[in-house]
């Protein structure tokens, strides 16, 4: 997974500057923004799998793909031209480093449990929103019931969710067996240390950002 | 040994002797199959199934996936849109309750629509056996791709096997006579329907891909297409096998309609038109259509 660091958190705002168009959920974009250098730069070993589930507002993941040499930095220019490799939504046969192709909200996370179960550490990131499609539960529940110590959730928390999550999302996850830990969205050691925590069991990151 | 006990023992068998397979259930099946370090029973969750299947298809293993029909191919349409066909990975997908084998237990567990669906998708490989032999070739070449296939078990079956891949011509009539394609467990009702009739009568097992090359070599004029799920469902790739030819094609099968009847499948069988007498009728009305036409 980690390639040759070609450069640093500073320089993704020109790079979110290339990917500039007339992409309408810039502020999701940003909300991820935190989480994913972290993951990238500092969480994500060699043998480890990442997914991202939320795939609405992908500028922050393809600035931060290719500052971490994922993706080639020319590659940003093109964002969503028809023949670009990087679209609205990834497409992980095109951008293998996103895991998953998303776009459509709900199934990263089912994949990443079977990824977990062939034994691979996955990390899967996910939105507030993106909670609401129930398939989510589906593997929240069979993950944390059968105790899958190999997969990592990151929900980023922006409250975008319009019916909320009463009594807070960490806690739904806890019912269901799994450890949690929530942090500042925006504190890059606390984030490290929450994705790094040891854990018998699935375990969740609540990454809150302010919308 | 019905289709799905075959099945179950195949299943069980590949576990033990393939490495590369992993099998995924929810629930249906589960206990047939028995435990096995890569048999994961997810509860009643078939969308997780399907994303499972994905996500061990993505570090290398061979899923096989199972449920009741609605379950396995309705109910989580998109994740086998999106998990498996467009991340590019591939699972074998075997289902159990064929189009009306559950008669009594009403519209909620019968999909005569899911050739249909998955064909509507790309890169499916479909089977439909007409006999429990047939599961266990097709079962095994299946294994050994890394393609999606789709393999649609039902308690119907001929009484014998058919040996061969794609279209087989079992007998064949005169120059003019209709070319009847018998699909999966139609053939037995079939043959009955055409054993007195000029007619070249074949089969198949696999309607995706549909054998074009036989058809093309084999069929022209008057066509019947008899298929045991929703009528019309491959008629397109029929007509254009035999593009470059003047063709009428005659489909039967399970009529695009809610069914809102309990009973046997024998019942629902004869109601459809896809008993003996009910080939034969469609038949005789088809040619006799022919006829009148000039």
């Amino acid at each position: 997974m980690a390639t040759a660091t070609t450069l640093g958190y500073d320089d993704l705002p020109a790079l979110l500057r290339r990917l500039a168009g007339d992409e309408k959920h810039d502020w999701s974009a940003l909300s991820t923004l935190d989480v994913l250098w972290v993951l990238f730069a500092r969480v994500l070993g060699e043998e480890d799998r990442f997914f991202l589930s939320k795939g609405h507002g992908p500028m922050a993941f393809y600035a931060v793909a290719a500052a971490k040499g994922h993706i080639p930095l020319g590659a940003l220019d093109g964002f969503g031209s028809f023949g670009s490799m990087l679209g609205y939504h990834p497409d992980a046969t095109l951008v293998p480093v996103a895991g998953v192709g998303s776009g459509s909200l709900g199934h990263g996370l089912p994949i990443a449990v079977g990824s977990a179960l062939a034994g691979r550490r996955v990390f899967c990131l996910v939105g507030d929103g993106e909670l609401d499609e129930g398939s989510n539960w589906e593997a929240v529940q069979y993950a944390g019931r059968v105790g899958l110590d190999r997969l990592r959730a990151v929900v980023v928390d922006n409250r975008s969710s319009t019916y909320h999550w009463p009594g807070g999302i960490a806690a739904r996850f806890e019912l269901e067996g799994w450890t949690s830990a929530t942090v500042d969205g925006r504190d890059h050691d606390a984030l490290e240390a929450a994705l790094t925590a040891a854990s018998d069991t699935a375990h969740v990151v609540v990454a809150e950002v302010a919308r | 040994m019905t289709m799905r006990e075959r099945f179950y023992d195949l299943a069980r068998q590949a576990l033990e002797r393939d490495e590369r397979v992993a099998v995924v259930t929810a629930e249906i099946g589960t206990d047939a199959i028995g435990p096995h370090a890569r048999h994961f029973n997810v509860g009643i969750r078939e969308q997780l199934m399907i994303g499972v299947a994905a996500g061990l298809a993505l570090e290398g293993y061979r899923p096989v996936a199972h449920s009741y029909t609605p379950f396995l191919v309705e109910r989580p349409y998109e994740q086998v849109k999106l998990d498996l066909g467009h991340q590019g990975l591939g699972a074998v997908l075997v289902s159990t309750g064929a189009s009306y084998d559950a008669a009594r237990a009403g519209r909620t567990h019968q999909a005569p629509e899911d050739v249909a669906a998955l064909a509507a998708l790309p890169g499916w490989t479909i089977h439909v056996p007409g006999h429990p032999d047939e599961v266990e070739r097709l079962f095994a070449r299946a294994l050994a791709t890394d393609d999606r296939v789709y393999i649609r078990l039902t308690e119907e079956e001929n009484v014998a096997r058919v040996d061969g891949d794609g279209v087989v011509v079992l007998r064949r009539g005169s120059a003019d006579a209709p070319f009847v394609l018998a699909v999966g467990p139609t053939l037995s009702e079939t043959l009955k329907a055409t054993a007195d009739l000029d007619a070249t009568v074949a089969y198949t097992a696999t309607v995706r891909p549909l054998d074009g090359d036989t058809l093309r070599a084999e069929a022209g004029g008057d066509v019947v297409l008899v298929e045991p799920y929703l009528a019309g469902t491959s008629t397109a790739e029929v007509a254009a096998a035999l593009f470059d030819r003047p063709t009428r094609i005659c489909s039967l099968g399970v009529p695009l309609a809610e069914f809102r009847r309990y009973g046997a499948p024998a019942e629902h069988r004869a109601a459809h038109g896809l008993d003996a007498a009910g080939i034969r009728s469609s038949i005789e009305r088809f040619l006799a259509t022919r006829r009148r036409g000039g």
